[in-house]
């Protein structure tokens, strides 16, 4: 019985999780068919979805692992140049779908390192430097990236962090990268249901994760982090796994999101995109998988709705914010909401007799 | 050679001695009793004990290896392990989950294997929640395994560090009093809750205690600090019959 129990509760976040994602996607190409789409929210399906992976897998590394990260964003930075580099370079004379999915092997690979670059030193020392150190290391990327410029002619290729003419290239050399304004002509490839397909293996992954024995590890590590060295967990080897896994799925959103436009430059990747994804986070109620999926489709969506309301939309969106905070942490609703789960659950696991009782009252 | 062997075993946290000059010989399978005063040293030879202090002197073996200044997760594998002063549980995480991460360094299995669930995953998650399930049901909270270990009233979260700690199968297990903050019944059942534990694991425990009833009906052997130095050791007889330790319990305060 109690096994039982224990075993539909796990389940209860896949359901919900999957039948959200498939659900937006029904509803998206169910409005698809019937010619409804504008174009401009055709425009954001890809966005909305490498958002909701983003939520995801930050939700890994604040819920999950109880560490702050403010600096998602460059995680999905590094992989989105270096998925797009390739994807621009060498995968321009392969097959495309080949290019792309090497394009995203490279943009995980890519951001996983700088995962491990940045995990190693911090997550070795407890306290909260995590926060500062991420902080740090979108800022640097995002000027790094902001000045490069990468050049190929016949001797290979060249990199500079001052200007174009810097790469002292053949005249017949062609420019890969210019700083400020990134890599340009893109060949675009925005398919929404590689897009859906890309959340569900991550929620597949994250799910699996979570509920194996390295994720009851890395919650243990977030509960009592001395009570679970006690018990012989390697808290660096679980805190890395969680960062390092975070940051890969980081760069796989971000190829995801750069293949959607035709250019891609440094800039979109800043410190406001992180909060932005942390805020997803925390109000979809941290280290809830299906909460990071709501709030992600509705902080992506509700801006670009209240476009026409320029003067009132960020005043409707800080409400809005407001509302979903209070429904998350307010006493009075979190007991609401745990009444109707209560009344939820049992009803479902309860008897019949239950059942009819409830039917009549 | 005992099961645990501690040879003047000391540490100062800056001119603090905290604990100076300890010896101890814990055989397999028996009940041995740490006490003494407050701020006596206890909790702080415990944490000696299990790696997450380095003592500054001395020499510590366990099962005839010298773990003197290894880490918590070697002396885990090792085979000790231990309960909090201040519970220390995963709050929330499931009591059944409690336990089963309990069983990290027990019952393993890759990362892979979780994320893509092979057949080893399952079976080896089928053995950890039978055996998890079993644990909760010695100690009477098998029908509490679905909820979250804080949703526990106190005493029940006492019983659920025990089952935690012997979820990764210790041949020492350490309790910093086990009985603290519970009520003579539950107190009365724990003590025989413990024996029963001994028992049935065939385990030695070490214990930290105030309670003098639960430790003299207990304990075969016991040890006793004050100011981090022993003061008395011996079966109970003895220990209670001593004039310095009844000195140390009833006029400690005022003697200079
Ligand atoms: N990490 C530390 N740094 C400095 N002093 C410490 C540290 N840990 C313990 N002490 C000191 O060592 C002494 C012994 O403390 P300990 O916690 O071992 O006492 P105890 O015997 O367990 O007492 P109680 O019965 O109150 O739990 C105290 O004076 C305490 O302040
Ligand atoms: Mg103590």
């Amino acid at each position: 019985m109690a096994k039982q129990k224990k075993i539909s509760k796990a389940a209860r976040t896949y359901l919900t999780s999957f039948i959200l994602v498939g659900g937006f996607w029904g509803a998206i190409e169910a409005v698809k068919l019937s010619g409804g789409l504008s174009s401009k929210a055709a425009g954001l399906l890809i966005p909305v979805c490498a958002y909701i992976m983003m939520a995801i897998s930050l939700n890994l590394v604040v819920g999950f692992l109880g560490e702050l990260s403010l600096g998602h964003a460059a995680f999905m930075s590094a992989g989105a140049f270096a998925g797009v580099f390739f994807y621009n370079t060498a995968g321009a004379g392969m097959p495309e779908g080949a290019a792309i999915v090497l394009a995203f092997l490279i943009g995980g690979l890519a951001a996983g390192i700088f995962g491990v670059i940045v995990g190693v030193p911090v997550l070795r020392l407890s306290g909260d430097y995590l926060a500062i150190v991420t902080l740090a290391f979108g800022e640097i990327l995002k000027n790094v990236l902001n000045s490069l410029y990468i050049g190929a002619d016949s001797a290979g290729l060249h990199f500079s962090l001052k200007d174009q003419f810097s790469l002292n290239m053949e005249p017949t050399g062609k420019v890969l990268m210019k700083g400020a304004m990134g890599i340009t002509g893109i060949r675009k490839f925005s398919v929404f249901s590689v897009g859906i397909l890309l959340i569900a293996l991550t929620l597949l992954f994250v799910l699996n994760l979570m509920n194996s024995r390295a994720g009851r590890a890395i919650t243990a590590i977030r509960d009592d982090d001395i009570a679970a060295r006690s018990i012989g967990i390697n808290l660096t080897k679980y805190k890395l796994m969680a960062f390092v896994s975070s940051a890969v799925i980081a760069g796989f959103a971000g190829v995801l999101y750069a293949l959607n436009f035709a250019s891609l430059v440094a800039k979109k990747f800043d410190y406001n995109l992180s909060i932005n994804i942390l805020v997803m986070v925390v109000l979809g109620g941290m280290g809830s998988i299906p909460g990071a999926i709501i709030a992600a489709v509705v902080l992506t969506v509700l801006p670009e709705l209240l476009r026409g309301f320029s003067q009132y939309r960020m005043f409707i969106y800080s409400i809005v914010l407001i509302i979903m905070m209070l429904f998350n942490r307010a006493p009075a609703f979190v007991m609401w909401r745990q009444r109707m789960a209560l009344k939820f659950r049992s009803g479902k696991a309860g008897s019949e007799k239950e059942d009819a009782g409830k039917k009549k009252g | 050679m005992a099961l645990l062997e501690v040879k003047n075993l000391g540490i100062s946290f800056g001119g603090l001695q905290a604990v100076q000059g300890l010896n101890m010989s814990i055989e397999s399978g028996h009940l041995y009793g740490l006490i003494g005063p407050n701020g006596a040293g206890k909790t702080t030879a415990f944490n000696m004990l299990t790696g997450m202090y380095t003592p500054t002197e001395g020499i510590i073996t366990f099962d005839g290896v010298n773990i003197t200044g290894k880490g918590p997760e070697y002396i885990s594998k090792a085979g000790i392990a231990r309960t909090f002063q201040n519970i220390r549980l995963f709050n929330a995480m499931s009591v059944l989950d409690n336990v089963k991460v309990g069983m990290h360094n027990r019952v393993t299995y890759s990362m892979l294997d979780g994320v893509l669930r092979t057949k080893k995953y399952r079976n080896k998650e089928a053995e950890m929640n039978e055996k998890a399930q079993r644990l909760l049901d010695v100690f009477g909270i098998g029908d509490k395994a679905d909820y979250a270990a804080s949703q526990l009233p106190y005493g029940q979260q006492r019983k659920l560090e025990i089952c935690r700690a012997l979820a990764s199968d210790p041949k020492l297990l350490l309790l910093d009093e086990p009985a603290a903050g519970m009520n003579p019944n539950e107190t009365q059942e724990l003590m025989e809750t413990v024996r029963k534990v001994r028992d049935d694991f065939g385990i030695a425990i070490l214990l930290i205690e105030h309670d003098m009833k639960f430790v003299m009906g207990i304990c075969e052997e016991i040890t006793v600090l004050e100011y981090g130095k022993t003061i008395a050791h011996g079966d109970p007889q003895t220990v209670s019959n001593d004039p310095e330790v009844i000195a140390a319990y009833l006029g400690g305060d005022d003697e200079d």
